[in-house]
């Protein structure tokens, strides 16, 4: 096995498990005697402790085996489970999430800092401990009273409560220098040594007899609150030359029957089960592993070799052979899911896109031909390729409602910190969408979530004076919306401050005092760099350096966000992002010579631009849309495209975010599959082109960024009126918002 | 010039490249001879089917298809401030791999006519001159000396410096800009 690729494995498994214990630390926190997040809570920390002691991780292990402990016990309820509990066990979780990320060989920031802050964790779970014994000291799985004494009520006499150890030397021991007596002496240090019949059968006679081997066996019966590992590892330096039998006490045969039921791994090997309750050895197991090897093939059960060799009882064989069962059909339903390789989906769509540009030009030229059955053939594999480029995409689409999810605890860790009581609301966690935009979001989502905690949510005590309940509520919602998924933040605290962000604004020269803007505009003003009207500088965020950053990074995925805010309402942050990265439909236009291509999702309809509209597009940028008024764009002009407008011109019709405008192009080319291929870093102030593609006759085609073009052709008309209404006063620079 | 020119001037670490770095293509731009490593230049191939992008600067002619990479394109005789390259039947474009903040990126650059590829000895090359050569100073790796000539060896990490350009794009935008609202 690849040692490397399993830890990779195991870190990765553990960060989902870290994960999902936080979901049930949070569920706990709402409703302590929910029993189920507190077997999720155990079963995470058991499975990491499991995984790690694999990779002899021991830092790891030694850490959460005293967490483990006490959830053991809280789950027992010998610990009541209450706020000081699960909040010391989400600090526990995130400390594992370092010594995690140690093993995975990320430098920790400041080792001593780990260790104080392990040293402080230990102390406080010491603390939950019976009589302050320190955890760390009881042995490995202690098993809990209560289930053993139900299991006691069973068939098995009770009479014999410890465990057999059948123990024959090997003839070298002596040789080796161990002394037999010593482990018997070990041994009395766990537990009792109720009984020992010393062995004698293979001595032979006295002349044969080497006074230098050893030719004793033992058979001992040690009432014993060990494990079997325990036990077993008394003999660790004789293992190799000796025969050793552990047969457990009977009386924890029901406890081992119990064990395997309430086993959270997933193993469907019988020997791991055994091995994971405790009833047999991982030495034990090798060792039946190797006999049924040689066995060769009419290959007897490992449970049957270990009954056998009279390692473990029938009964514990037997419950260990149900869960495994029980096991294969919970791994029938959990097939459907597959781990891949995220940089084979991507060389995946990658090779998609390709074929969609290869296909594209197949088709251009095939439409030159007058072949009936080609065009038909082509139009199929037209159909076929878009489908294909439509399960691809599916492939990287994720749900969002795990990344929501996350915010539970960003929620309730900053609340905190502000004495605020906050809920989080989500709905819409179905919504999917790429990967990748996934990965990207995350962070600026973090920011608009603190900043609403800090900034949107007003205290409790100035709630209750508005008469809203003392408790705020943020929400996340996410769903669907022409092409594009809409993510949004609100929060029901006292809404923006209207008259503040335009004094500060124009304090901070972002706006001309004298620019009329709508409150829309004054409210979005707050993505401005350097923006911030926080009077107090928290540690969360009102240092200004927040907002523009968030928006910079949702328009570097191709998104744009805006905000709605209702005085004592609240303010809802709404971001709109494309739902995938890599390939979109496109309407294929023509200005000049130059091929653009408009997002098919926004194109609503194309008309030809009337006579009328043309003449009176000298004064005028607007066109009557049945009855409505339609501002348009001349794509000619923005983009200073050299030449003449064609005599006929059409107007492609765009909508976006619940605004529409006209595009006014030379031709229309039709829909177009285009994969997108970045321009670089060239490029990236360049504002309006979002974008290129490869057309199929290998023409290169830039895309438009509709939104940026159309806020661009605005600014600049404002511009235009404001410089025309200063042109009285030559020392005022005309203010950009761009 | 022999005083302008600081000797000792180039940095260790430059004159470990340059000895290392023996080789170099040489072309034609604007009647003058230039050079640049050989190491950074992946193909030459034919001048043709460009797309322009709009809101740039004049010395970023636009963009090509390379082999499906969408590659941008610059006018080098612009970037030095010069009148812009005609096309001739002889015009190229050099493709050349430049180091941006991390990634490797590649760009075109369009020449009047590639020559060959020399060796120039370390020892051949002078450091470059403090003014003279109507090119910025950073942007010359050195002068190389061929058969009593010189011959300018570009840094080209200087001259297609990937800030550098996207800055250009950027006033170059808000010039548009400018201009249109001027112009209405």
């Amino acid at each position: 096995m690849n040692l490397e690729a399993a830890l990779q494995t195991f870190i990765v498994e553990s960060r989902e498990l870290l994960l999902s214990m936080e979901d049930s630390l949070l569920e706990l926190e709402r409703q302590p005697d929910d029993a189920d997040a507190m077997n999720a809570t155990f079963r995470a920390i058991h499975t990491i402790k499991g995984s790690a002691g694999l990779f002899g991780l021991d830092d790891i292990v030694r850490f959460t085996h005293v967490v483990e402990s006490l959830l053991d016990r809280a789950r027992n309820n010998e610990v009541p489970v209450n706020d000081t509990l699960t909040a010391l066990m989400l600090e526990c979780g995130d400390h594992i999430g370092h010594l995690v990320g140690t093993a995975a060989g990320d430098q920790p920031a400041d080792p001593a800092a780990m260790e104080a802050r392990q040293a402080a964790l230990l102390e406080r779970l010491g603390k939950f401990s019976p009589a302050g014994v320190p955890e760390v000291a009881q042995a490995v799985e202690a098993p809990v009273e209560q289930e053993a004494s139900l299991a006691r009520d069973g068939s098995e006499p009770v009479g014999n409560g410890a465990w057999h150890i059948s123990l024959r030397f090997g003839r070298d021991v002596l040789r080796n220098g161990m002394d037999p007596a010593s482990f018997l002496r070990y041994l009395s240090t766990l537990g009792d040594v109720v009984s020992t019949t010393t062995l004698c059968d293979a001595m032979p006679a006295a002349a044969e007899m080497d006074p230098e081997s050893c030719y004793l066996g033992f058979e001992i019966d040690l009432r014993s609150e060990a494990g079997k590992e325990t036990i077993e590892g008394a003999f660790e330096f004789v293992r190799e030359d000796c025969q050793i039998r552990i047969l457990p006490p009977n009386s924890r045969i029901g406890e081992f029957v119990q064990l395997i039921a309430a086993l959270p791994e997933d193993n469907d090997r019988i020997g791991e089960i055994l091995v994971a309750s405790g009833a047999v050895t991982q030495a034990e197991l090798a060792h039946a592993l190797a006999e049924q090897q040689e066995a060769g093939g009419g290959k007897p059960r490992v449970g049957e070799i270990l009954v056998e060799e009279n390692v473990v009882q029938e009964a514990v064989v037997q419950a260990a052979l149900d869960k495994q069962k029980q096991i294969k059909d919970k791994r029938a339903t959990e097939n459907r899911f597959v781990r891949v390789d995220a940089a084979k989906l991507e060389e995946l769509i990658n090779q998609v896109g390709e074929m969609v540009i290869a296909g594209a030009s197949a088709t251009l030229l095939a439409r030159r031909t007058a072949d009936g059955a080609l065009h038909e053939a082509m139009s199929l594999m037209g159909r076929l390729v878009e489908e294909i480029r439509d399960c691809a995409l599916s492939l990287r689409m994720v749900e969002i409602g795990e990344t929501f999810n996350r915010f539970q605890r960003v929620v309730r860790d900053v609340s905190r910190e502000l004495g605020k009581e906050i809920a989080l609301e989500i709905s819409g966690g179905e919504t999917e969408l790429d990967k990748t935009v996934v990965e990207k979001i995350t962070d600026p989502l973090t920011h608009l979530v603190r900043n609403s905690i800090d900034h949107g949510i007003e205290p409790a005590e100035v709630r209750l004076a508005r008469g809203k309940p003392a408790n705020g509520i943020i929400r996340l919602n996410a769903y669907h919306e022409s092409g594009t998924i809409v993510i949004e933040v609100a929060d029901d605290g006292g809404g923006l401050n209207r008259d503040k962000i335009l004094s500060k604004a124009i304090e901070k020269g972002i706006v001309a005092p004298t620019q009329a803007l709508a409150d829309q505009e004054i409210y979005n003003l707050v993505f401005e760099p350097g923006f911030s009207t926080a009077d107090q500088v928290t540690n969360l965020s009102g240092r200004g350096v927040g907002m523009d950053v968030v928006r910079r990074n949702i328009e570097a995925l191709r998104g744009s966000i805006d905000l709605d805010s209702r005085p004592g309402e609240g303010t809802t942050f709404r971001i709109r992002l494309p739902l995938t990265l890599a390939i979109i439909d496109g309407f294929l236009i023509e200005v000049g010579e130059s091929s653009l291509v408009v997002p098919l999702d926004m194109v609503v309809e194309c008309l030809e631009l009337s006579d009328a509209d043309k003449q009176s597009a000298e004064t005028r940028r607007y066109l009557n849309l049945r009855g409505d008024v339609l501002p348009f764009i001349r794509l000619r002009e923005l983009l200073a495209i050299e030449g003449e407008p064609a005599r006929r011109e059409n107007v492609v019709v765009v909508q976006f975010g619940g605004q529409k405008a006209g595009l006014v192009v030379d031709q229309l080319l039709g829909e177009f599959q285009t994969v997108i291929k970045p321009l670089g870093q060239v490029f990236r102030h360049l504002r309006g082109i979002s974008g290129s593609t490869i057309l199929g006759s290998g023409e290169v085609a830039l895309i438009l960024d509709v939104p940026a073009l159309v806020q661009q052709a605005a600014s600049r008309e404002n511009e235009q009126t404001a410089s025309v209404m200063q042109s009285v006063r030559p020392g005022m620079a005309p203010t950009a918002i761009l | 010039m022999g005083a302008l020119v600081k000797a000792g001037q180039q940095l260790p670490e430059e004159q470990q490249a340059a000895a290392e770095q023996q080789q170099y293509l040489t072309f034609v731009l604007g009647g003058e001879m230039f050079a640049i490593g050989i190491l950074c230049v992946k193909e030459i191939i034919e001048y043709g089917d460009l797309t322009v992008v709009p809101m740039m600067p004049e010395c970023i002619r636009g963009v090509i298809n390379l082999r499906g990479a969408v590659v941008p394109v610059v006018d080098l005789a612009c970037r030095f401030g010069r009148r812009s390259t005609d096309l001739t039947r002889r015009t190229c474009i050099v493709i050349v791999e430049v180091e941006g903040e991390g990634e490797r990126q590649d760009i075109g650059v369009i020449v009047d006519a590639v020559s060959e590829v020399l060796e120039i000895q370390g020892s051949q090359i002078e450091p470059a001159p403090a003014f003279g050569a109507r090119i910025r100073t950073d942007f010359i790796h050195g002068m190389g000396k061929l058969d009593g000539k010189f011959v300018i060896i570009l840094n080209v990490n200087k001259v297609l410096s990937l800030d550098d350009l996207a800055l250009l794009g950027q006033m170059a935008g808000q010039e548009s800009m400018d201009a249109l609202t001027a112009a209405a």
